[in-house]
């Protein structure tokens, strides 16, 4: 092996690197944001809604979960246009990050919906809470303290996952890397320092995460 | 000029089908093989040997699929070796199963009880044979469920095999509908295929779950 590795390139692009870093993670954090709102009301949908509301809520999450992100991105970002909804590479994978966060998540905030035991309903019941009280502070708050180990790794594979967007050339870290790359060809130390960050965004996110628990959710256990 | 979508088209994409399985079994055997050695080393009676096993789950896990399979594919061609995409995609997409299959079996192994451990080795026996005849039967039985799950995941991530140029089903699809341009139809039949892959296998790994009463996902 007689390559030379040559890192300059790479590193004379950071302020690009830390701006495709810096749109990647409010991309996820905004997918992440949006899909946590589909996801309480499919859970809602699906825990309390009528039969056909039920059975919708089961063909989103299944379609979505069962067929790659990838070729979701593809159906939005080509098809759309094709049904006169212009969209720019941004706002599709906006989208496409969304509507699939909102389908994993659908799951998780019904799996935490289940862990509160009907006497707590009951309770809310009898001391005449009104429907949607009950469902706040009885049933979702709750039930997202329960979830939110599941929800903090779900960010964190979504945030790894956005890279996919780069296919339609979204402005995030990878599309970034993909442009840096065409124009130096020193692919291997672009995608190598590339890693590392998202490998960095991660484990900064997961601390971050852990403190937060800390502070918010493990004080009101030690209260109990 | 653009082309009309016939049944041509259609057995274009129905035949790319083949290399997305392909890839998947390739990715999935391979996987098992290393991942089964990820989840020993992850529980080894050394500390070293399951830090670094630790490390390699957590890096796996913690970079995007994307990132390794342009490493191996750029990786390869830096050292001087022409890879072709498919061996670059199933080197990347096998080193990624070994972290995600090391981590789900090291929780089975870890979930035999402990007494089994202690019995084991009151009996004398040696750690090849203790694990071999005691443990990892024990522990395969509850890691059948989520390694079904685990093969859904798979099966969809052969997908980005594509963006380093490999024709599978995905790429299939970006190719017919490049030429005959009817996105929702061309990429729509590519998703129900990808859904009649999985979707089974989904619901065998919910059936197996009930089944075994495990939790693990």
């Amino acid at each position: 092996m007689n390559y030379v590795f040559q890192f300059g390139d790479v590193f004379n692009a950071w302020p690009e690197l830390l701006l495709g870093a810096w749109l990647t993670i409010r991309l996820s954090g905004l997918a992440m944001l949006l899909g946590l709102a589909v996801a309480v009301l499919c859970a809602l949908g699906k825990t309390q809604g009528p039969r056909p509301v039920r059975w919708l809520v089961d063909v989103y999450v299944e379609v979505i979960r069962n067929t790659p992100f990838l070729v979701q991105i593809f159906i939005i970002f080509f098809g759309l246009p094709r049904a006169g909804i212009r969209l720019d590479a941004n706002e599709a994978a906006l989208l496409a990050m969304v509507i699939n966060a909102g389908a994993y998540c659908t799951e998780i905030v019904r799996a935490g919906i289940e862990t509160i035991h009907k006497g707590q309903i009951e309770a809310g019941l009898a001391l005449g809470l009104k429907r949607l009280q009950i469902f706040l502070y009885v049933v979702l708050f709750p039930a997202l303290k329960a979830i939110y180990p599941s929800l903090t790794s779900q960010f964190i594979l979504l945030m790894l996952t956005s890279s996919v967007v780069s296919a339609i050339s979204a402005e995030e870290l990878t599309a970034v890397a993909n442009n840096l790359q065409s124009q130096t060809f020193r692919s291997f130390e672009i995608y190598i320092v590339v890693t590392g960050m998202y490998f960095a965004m991660s484990l900064m996110f997961a601390g971050a995460f852990a403190l937060i628990y800390r502070a918010v959710f493990a004080r009101t256990d030690a209260a109990r | 000029m653009i082309r009309q979508f016939t049944s041509a088209e259609f057995f274009f994409l129905l035949s790319a089908v083949r290399w997305t399985l392909l890839l998947s079994a390739i990715a999935f055997a391979g996987g098992a093989a290393l991942g089964l050695l990820v989840a020993l080393a992850r529980t080894a009676p050394w500390q070293w040997l399951r830090a670094t096993a630790g490390a390699y789950i957590l890096v796996f896990q913690g970079t995007p699929l994307l990132m390794q399979l342009f490493l191996v594919f750029f990786g390869a061609t830096m050292v001087g070796a022409s890879v072709d995409p498919l061996a670059a995609a199933a080197i990347g997409l096998t080193l990624n199963a070994a972290a995600f299959l090391g981590e789900i079996w090291r929780g089975c192994i870890q979930a035999i009880p402990k007494g089994q451990w202690e019995a084991s080795t009151a009996l004398g026996l040696h750690y090849v044979t203790r694990m071999r005849e005691i443990i990892l039967p024990q522990a395969a039985k509850i890691a059948v469920a989520p390694t079904v799950g685990f093969l859904v995941m798979l099966v969809k991530s052969t997908s980005l095999a594509s963006i380093i140029g490999f024709v599978e089903l995905t790429r299939a699809g970006q190719i017919v509908n490049n030429a005959t341009f009817r996105p929702f139809l061309v990429f729509g039949i590519v998703a129900a295929i990808y859904f009649a892959l999985c979707w089974p296998l989904s619901l065998y790994a919910r059936h197996l779950e009930k089944r075994f009463g495990t939790v693990s996902r």
